[in-house]
């Protein structure tokens, strides 16, 4: 049987000719991300903003009478409700966040909740409560909170890591490629408004995760070509590692990919947003290991002495002691 | 690299097999078949998310704690101090800023009063729980203990989440899981429960019932103005009352609290009005006893959490330990509130700030829906696998299916609980162990297009794909052991998994399959490898 081979046998692809322009453009989209966080803001769900989100079927309807619910949760004056389909079409989500002069009363999402839901049950005959989640202002801070320092204590325990393991270059490399996953994925949710909830930090971590597993794989074949080959010039050794390892890189991002479309397209649709993040991390992961992480090593100047055996200082001492120096 | 002596490959087999064989309940419960009862069944907790029911997170608070301990004192220290021989007359009480302080009329009783004092001011165990201070050589200064205030929050967080339990047992749902978070939260957790609405409400009740005899001399238009008599307080009616709106006056001391109870009821009284009938154990029935006997023909208050329920008059001694609880109750409620009673006052109140609630529909649909899926994807992994490795690529499903099983078993095992996040994770870890195979095997293709000879390309091929495999894994697990310390509830869900799955990915897609190519080789000792 003749196996399958997706890439041909010594690839030899200039990757880090383009490195310059690459480079400009990732740091452009890495800017473009954060001003949108910033300016659009992100769209978060009831996890960060406080507040309630319902989930409900209208089981004898076709389509959710989502202008009709608009309309009546909005006469409720908390606010404009975010009503959008969410899985068949005669289901529903509902947001409501918290009105700003109420969160100092922890009960309050609570109440407002009750409120929303016995509205909707009377009103609407075939109303039915699939779900709800309700998180008050305090608890939603701590969200917020929370998952920030997690977040930032990974990644930098995780640079502080790769810094032993190999040289401190990698360790900034490294913690620039997840900065630049973490700031794209970022970026695409304030750009398409997705609801970000405390799942899509769930996808945040996963992407982190298969980032670092690619960009190690990298380093990896750097480091030993490193050691292997003194003389030859950087530019050229790592191209020589990126596509030394490029039949890996297809090959696992690949599988990766054919066990989330099915996710995607026939899973629950509460695991939609986070297999969709995923599925886009794994591309943002794969280039930002090859144009992020690699070209820095260049410009942060790693060089072949970084792998050789340093002369300890007893070692030295023993040649001084035998006369050698 | 290749050898393995015959007891590690009985070590490794029996460490797979003995995982797999912990999962098997869990696919049962997974498929909807039943478990054989006489065998162990550990298994994987589906969360909230996916398997259905409600999620409510309580808060106390407390600084509510401290006042009520410092009411407490308040009236120990004045009953210490009238039943004291000679009785010590004081007077200029105050509770104000969270410390309690009184005048001594007599000089003379400084020391008497202090040696008094003492054992109340000791705490239970050997810290102290109140400081005691005398200024102006006859004002008494009792501060509270920062050990003292915690002491007494810890000691009302447990006592609240055994009343907790009481109060949802009674609603008859199955497995709740009640459990402390933190120094003042209760997470409660009941699988299956669709409308959470009946255990809010059950769970918002304080039930803290006090009789106080009603103050008859107050002033109405100062009652009505908020201002309590010298001695009193004022309690409002509660709003479904027919005095709603109304406030009573009542004498702060002397009263009783129904917290010496046998048993509550809904019952109906002769007007067939729904009511809460009450059984005061020995001691209630006693103190209950004379309370009635002593102010006969005078009104007094039942009070719940803060408010009036009714005002009756006390037509004669109520003496064999049973009252009725009138108010303007419904059957439902009345029932609450005797059921309330029954597990006992909640010490502290409680808010519910976090509430979810997935119905059972649902989380079954996900399940269905990620099952067909991932069955899919599972099928698209192995072809893709098989496709492009051949035989070592047959190995690394096995591994792959082995490993997803051993994750399963190993939590089902540590009875943890799998949640969405946790799916995420197990993508991750699945990914994880796709890689180390494709590493492996594409570094064994590149080591024999070299030319190194069949044994050494597959020698080499796994070690030095090793390295890789070990930093990744490392950083991964660094990462996942943080994220555990620093995360809150769905991110923890996540790093559990990652960090079981990295042990079991390793060791099936590194460990298991150098086993399974060694043994090949050294059977059919191959001359061409299809790779």
């Amino acid at each position: 049987m003749r196996l399958l081979k997706l890439v041909p046998d010594d690839t030899n692809i200039p990757f880090l000719k383009w490195r310059v322009p690459f480079f400009v453009v990732s740091i452009l989209l890495i800017a473009a991300s954060w001003a949108l966080v910033f300016t659009q803001g992100l769209n978060y769900g009831v996890d960060f903003a406080g507040g309630q989100e319902i989930r409900a079927t209208f089981t004898e309807s076709e389509t959710a009478p989502v202008a009709e619910l608009r309309e009546a949760v909005g006469a409720l004056g908390y606010g404009d409700p975010l009503v959008q389909r969410f899985g068949e079409p005669n289901q529903v989500s509902i947001r409501v966040r918290l009105p700003d002069e109420v969160t100092g009363d922890k009960e309050a999402a609570d109440r407002i909740a009750d409120q929303i839901t016995g509205t909707l049950q009377s009103e609407f005959s075939d109303f039915q409560l699939d779900g709800r989640d309700t998180v008050s202002g305090k608890v939603s801070g701590e969200f917020r909170q929370s998952a920030v320092y997690a977040l930032l204590a990974a990644m930098l325990a995780v640079a502080i890591y790769i810094w032993v393991r190999f040289e401190w270059q990698f360790g900034v490399g490294a913690l620039f490629a997840l900065f630049h996953d973490v700031s794209l994925t970022l970026g695409m949710f304030a750009l398409f408004q997705l609801e970000f909830s405390l799942q899509i930090i769930a996808a945040i971590l996963a992407i982190i995760g298969y980032s670092l597993n690619d960009t190690i794989v990298v380093y990896d074949r750097i480091r030993e070509n490193l050691k292997k080959y003194r003389k030859m010039a950087l530019p050229e050794l790592l191209d020589l590692s990126v596509n030394e390892t490029l039949a890996r890189t297809v090959m696992t991002s690949l599988t990766l990919l054919v066990a989330l479309v099915p996710l995607l397209f026939f899973g629950p649709a509460s695991l939609f947003g986070l297999v969709a993040a995923i599925t886009l991390g794994l591309f943002v992961g794969t280039y930002s290991s090859v144009y992020m992480a690699a070209p820095l090593l260049l410009w942060l100047g790693v060089d072949s002495d970084s792998f050789i055996p340093q002369e300890s200082v007893a070692d030295r001492q023993e040649k001084v002691a035998r006369g050698e120096r | 690299m290749l050898d393995f002596p015959t007891w590690k490959k009985l070590w490794l087999w029996g460490l797979a097999l003995i995982a797999v064989l912990a999962a098997l309940p869990s696919l049962a419960n997974l498929a909807n078949r039943a478990w054989p009862e006489p065998l162990p069944s550990p298994t994987v907790n589906l969360g909230l998310d996916l398997a259905g029911g409600s999620h409510l997170l309580l808060e106390a608070d407390p600084a509510e704690v401290a006042t009520q301990r410092l009411q407490n004192l308040e009236e120990t220290v004045r009953t210490t101090m009238r039943r004291a021989e000679p009785r010590i007359r004081i007077g200029d009480v105050s509770a104000q800023g969270g410390r309690l302080s009184f005048l001594l009329d007599d000089m003379s009783d400084v020391d008497r009063a202090r040696e008094l004092l003492l054992p109340i001011l000791n705490g239970s165990g050997l810290t102290r729980d109140w400081n005691l201070e005398v200024v102006d050589q006859n004002r008494f200064v009792l501060t509270p203990t920062s050990e003292g205030i915690d002491a007494a929050v810890e000691q009302a967080m447990e006592s609240a989440v055994e009343v907790v339990r009481k109060r949802i047992d009674e609603l008859g749902t199955r497995e709740p899981t009640i459990i402390r978070q933190g120094d003042n939260r209760i997470v409660v957790q009941v699988p299956g429960l669709q409308d959470p609405e009946e255990l809010k409400a059950l769970l918002g009740e304080t039930a803290q019932l006090e009789f106080k005899l009603v103050d008859e001399n107050a002033n109405a238009a100062d009652v009505a103005a908020g201002v309590a008599p010298p001695g009193s307080q004022i309690f409002p009616y509660v709003e479904d009352s027919p005095f709603a709106g109304q406030s009573v006056a009542v004498r702060r001391l002397g009263g009783i609290r129904g917290d010496n109870l046998v048993g509550a009821q809904q019952t109906f009284d002769q007007d067939n009005q729904p009511v809460v009938t009450i059984q005061f154990d020995q001691q209630g029935a006693a103190r209950f006893g004379t309370l009635t006997s002593e102010n006969v023909n005078k009104p007094f208050a039942i009070i719940l959490d803060g408010e009036v329920l009714s005002a009756p008059n006390i037509n004669e001694p109520i003496l064999g330990g049973s009252a009725q609880i009138s108010g303007n109750f419904t059957v439902e409620s009345a029932n609450r509130l005797a059921i309330s009673l029954r597990s006992g006052a909640l010490p502290v109140d409680l808010a519910i700030i976090e509430e979810r609630t997935v119905g059972p529909d649902l989380g079954a649909d996900s399940i269905r829906k990620g099952m067909i899926a991932m069955l899919i994807g599972s099928v698209a992994v192995i072809v893709l696998m098989i496709a492009t490795y051949g035989r070592f690529g047959i190995y690394a499903t096995v591994a792959l299916v082995i490993n997803v099983l051993m994750l399963l078993g190993i939590m089902a095992a540590l009875n943890t609980t799998l949640t969405l996040p946790g799916i995420a994770g197990f993508v991750l870890t699945i990914g994880a162990a796709v890689d180390a195979n494709v590493l492996i095997n594409e570094r064994i293709r590149e080591e024999r297009k070299r030319g190194r000879r069949i044994v050494a390309a597959v020698e080499n091929g796994y070690k030095e794909a090793s390295r890789a495999i070990y930093d990744a894994n490392v950083t991964n697990f660094i990462a996942g052991v943080l994220l555990f310390l620093f995360g809150s509830g769905p991110i923890r869900g996540f790093a559990v998994v990652l960090v079981i799955g990295l042990f079991t990915s390793v060791f099936t897609a590194v460990t298991l399959t150098r086993m399974w190519v060694a043994g090949w080789m050294r059977k059919a000792r191959p001359t061409e490898l299809n790779l």
